[in-house]
């Protein structure tokens, strides 16, 4: 026996073997994330079920038992004793009043007008990479307010009637809801700003003015809001002073989210570093410049998804307008339950699963913008 | 030096009146000043002068006059008999009972949620994170029509009913019954048991926590303060001879047609109303919630699990001694102004004619006209609650704060 035969020198590297099938792919996978103890196992198996026996039916009813077409409720009456799904073809009959309310037919291009003016504005605003921001902000929170307040009223110069007149008690549906929302959000932007000012203002008495403004409004529920809006408006008015109902709701909403707005405000001014101050100071400012040169537009940088936030609760509480008699969508949809026409055992469901999906949509939609806003942002200003 | 001291020798140079910023704030001011008392003096003499031209008195004497209308939940004693101040308290008592019974479910399903977002199960966190975000991106006034109009009328008619529970509690379209305990005299000593369960755990806890501060050894908290609580009123129970009993709600099946159904009065009867309110507020609330403690317990550095760890505690410890202490610190601000937001939220009631404040207040001014004051009583009460609940976030965020060295 030689040496050499005593020991084994391996001279070439082992084939390196794939990890065990159970810790990768699909299967690894499902190992650690579904079923890596009992505990998992049961907690997956339930998830599973009640995952389940909420979509099915769901689905069953929205799309497999849906009825898409049809001229009255005879189309989407339970057939032979059965279940009845989803009622669209009532949903495509009343589209119209759930967009545009009962605004009148042949001037309904005034509104598309002004849904294209919104839409072509807001986008390219929305877009942080987008050019003429400055431009687009001016046409959008000037220009464009006015242009909509003249397309959607009317406009009448001395005796000839450019545009006719359209009462507000005739819109309805989204239009309402978004006239509310934008209008409110546009027009406290200013106010919560000068609130959120006045709030870290030295002036004793502007301090205290704020705060109780701010904390006032923020106290109360909108719905006693928009009862005093409605009720003790006209109250303080002197007599034969009267103002459209929507104006009243308008001013009601602006005030309330004005306040929500002056917190949010005040969140990115207090974020905003003491040196940034002293430096406008030194450099010979005065206050409004050094606001509106150096502090606010670092500041509103920063609170733009705390605005898109304020802006999504102001959405959904648009809502609330139908309990003081006006037709926001919802109000629209609520009213047209009323309808013999369409009087079927799921039209309620079908109208509510309706508004909750143009709702949700829009709330989403935001709330995810908000998010991308939140990480674009996040480049070191934040402490 | 000597062009120094020639400077400060000399009245520092005054600048105008205009260009001193005390004096603007003085301007300013006065000016704030005079626009409110001038807005306010306008708003005062419109209103009364509209009030008179209406005929209606305004002050508080309306709130002693006969209401003349029902309520169908009170929780105390109230007849079309009682004042307008009465029903305005009833609807004040609904309110509470809504936000309150709404406040627990909205925990308990928040912090449920909550944490399942975190979970490793990729099912539970996918479910958890679909609630949130399909929950609180619909209004809270849809979700109420919904639960109201859509739910609550699917199920049976007057005559008929589902039952849970083994029988015991029933529903159909009049609300949900179920069996009322109905105490006997010596059910007060039930009671007092409670109450000296209660004290005997505090006490117990607190003598725990000083021997093991000073020995190290454990004593066994919980089941004792388990035990306390539940078992020394559960043996005063059977010691005074078992002076309670459920009263069963009755359900009359034979007989005449209109007679079916529960009889009135036997049983407690929650009302659809409410049943549909506390839902949507506690499922709409709880997606907020759960937003809240994902993000409390995410604030708590990893680092301070591992800590945990190495020091030898196993998880539970960790996570109920390190975890969750520091996450509360995090979390106990924003959950106190969503249980504001419940409350305030409660007011929807009035769009299904739940009798809370709102809807109360709303059929006195209906019936009287005096909008200024059920509004500023409605106005009062929730900025009274608001104040409160700041008040006590306040002594709560003092008491929390890092203690630093």
């Amino acid at each position: 026996m030689t040496n050499s035969e005593m020991f084994h020198i391996r001279t070439e590297e082992a084939p390196r073997l794939p990890a065990p099938i159970s810790t990768t792919g699909a299967i690894g996978w499902m190992r650690q994330h579904l079923f890596s103890s009992i505990g998992n196992t049961i907690l997956t198996v339930i998830g599973i079920l009640i995952a389940y026996s909420l979509i099915a039916p769901l689905i069953q009813f929205a799309l497999i038992d849906a009825v898409w077409s049809g001229e009255n409720r005879e189309a989407c009456l339970p057939q032979d004793g059965g279940h009845s799904g989803a009622c669209w073809a009532y949903v495509k009959a009343y589209f119209p009043q759930f967009i545009y309310g009962r605004y009148p037919t042949e001037e309904i291009w005034r509104v598309n007008i002004v849904y294209f003016l919104f839409a072509v504005l807001l986008v390219p605003l929305a877009i942080p990479s987008a050019p003429f921001k400055k431009a687009n902000a001016i046409l959008f929170l000037v220009v464009f307010p006015v242009v909509a307040y003249f397309l959607l009223t009317g406009l009448v110069i001395g005796d000839t009637v450019v545009l006719p007149i359209v009462e507000t008690a005739v819109w309805g549906g989204l239009l309402v809801t978004l006239v509310i929302a934008v209008t409110g959000i546009v027009a406290s932007l200013p106010l919560g700003i000068a609130l959120a000012l006045g709030r870290r203002s030295k002036m004793p008495i502007v301090k205290l003015v704020s705060i109780i403004f701010i904390e006032f409004w923020r106290g109360v529920p909108l719905i006693t809001v928009l009862f005093m809006s409605s009720v003790m408006l006209p109250l303080f008015l002197p007599e034969g002073v009267t103002f459209d109902k929507l104006l009243r709701v308008l001013i009601g909403v602006t005030l309330f989210s004005a306040a929500y707005m002056a917190e949010v405000v005040r969140g990115g001014l207090q974020a905003i570093p003491k040196g940034q101050y002293e430096g406008a100071m030194a450099l010979g400012l005065r206050f409004w410049p050094m606001m509106y040169l150096i502090i606010l537009p670092q500041a509103l940088k920063l609170v733009i998804p705390g605005i898109v936030n304020t802006f999504i609760g102001l959405f959904k509480d648009t809502t609330l307008v139908l309990i003081v008699g006006m037709f926001d969508l919802l109000g629209q949809i609520q009213s047209s339950f009323t309808d013999p026409t369409w009087s079927t055992p799921s039209q309620g469901h079908t109208g509510y699963l309706f508004a909750a999906i143009v709702f949700w949509c829009f709330c989403f939609g935001m709330s995810r913008y908000s998010i991308f806003m939140e990480k674009k942002l996040h480049t070191g200003h934040k402490r | 030096m000597t062009s120094m001291e020639r400077d400060t020798a000399e009245a520092p140079a005054r600048a105008s009146l205009i260009n001193d910023p005390k004096a603007r704030g003085y301007f300013y001011q006065a000016v704030l000043i005079v626009a409110l008392v001038v807005s306010g003096y306008f708003i005062v003499t419109n209103t009364i002068a509209n009030l008179e031209r209406q005929n209606i008195a305004s002050g508080w004497d309306f709130l002693e006059n006969t209401a003349g209308f029902g309520t169908n939940q009170s929780l105390v004693e109230y007849s079309e008999t009682s004042s307008y101040g009465w029903a305005i308290f009833v609807g004040f008592l609904n309110t509470l009972l809504v936000a309150v019974v709404g406040i627990f479910f909205a925990t308990v399903v928040g912090f449920i949620v909550g944490v399942a977002r975190l979970s490793n199960n990729w099912v539970i966190s996918r479910i958890a994170y679909c609630y949130v975000e399909l929950i609180r991106n619909i209004p809270l006034l849809l979700q109420i029509f919904f639960w109201y109009f859509a739910v609550l009328r699917a199920v049976p008619g007057k005559r008929d009913k589902w039952s849970f529970f083994f029988d015991t509690v029933h529903l159909n379209i009049a609300g949900l019954r179920g069996p009322k305990p109905i105490w006997e005299p010596g059910a007060e000593w039930i009671g007092f048991a409670l109450i000296l369960g209660i004290i005997a755990s505090i006490v117990v806890s607190r003598w725990a926590h000083k021997r093991q501060d000073q020995t190290g050894q454990q004593f066994p908290v919980f089941w004792t303060a388990v035990g306390l609580i539940v078992g020394l009123p559960v043996l005063t129970y059977l010691v005074t001879g078992m002076p309670m009993h459920l009263e069963h709600p009755n359900f009359v099946e034979t007989g005449p047609i209109l007679r079916r159904g529960f009889e009135l009065n036997v049983g407690i009867n929650v009302i659809p109303e409410f049943l549909a309110l506390t839902a949507a507020l506690s499922i709409y609330t709880a997606s907020f919630i759960a937003e809240i403690v994902r993000a409390g317990i995410q604030a708590v550095s990893h680092g301070q699990t591992e800590a945990a760890h190495a020091l030898g505690l196993r998880n539970g410890p960790t996570l109920r001694l390190v975890v969750i202490p520091q996450a509360m610190r995090v979390i106990i601000p924003p959950l106190t102004s969503q249980y504001l937001n419940l409350t305030k939220n409660s007011s929807l009631a009035v769009a299904i004619a739940y009798p809370d404040l709102v809807s109360m207040g709303g059929t006195v001014l209906n019936q009287t006209g005096q909008a200024i004051e059920v509004i500023g009583i409605w106005m009062a009460v929730y900025l009274s609650l608001s104040l409160i609940t700041s008040a006590f976030m306040n002594w709560y965020n003092q008491r929390m704060a890092l203690v630093e060295r």
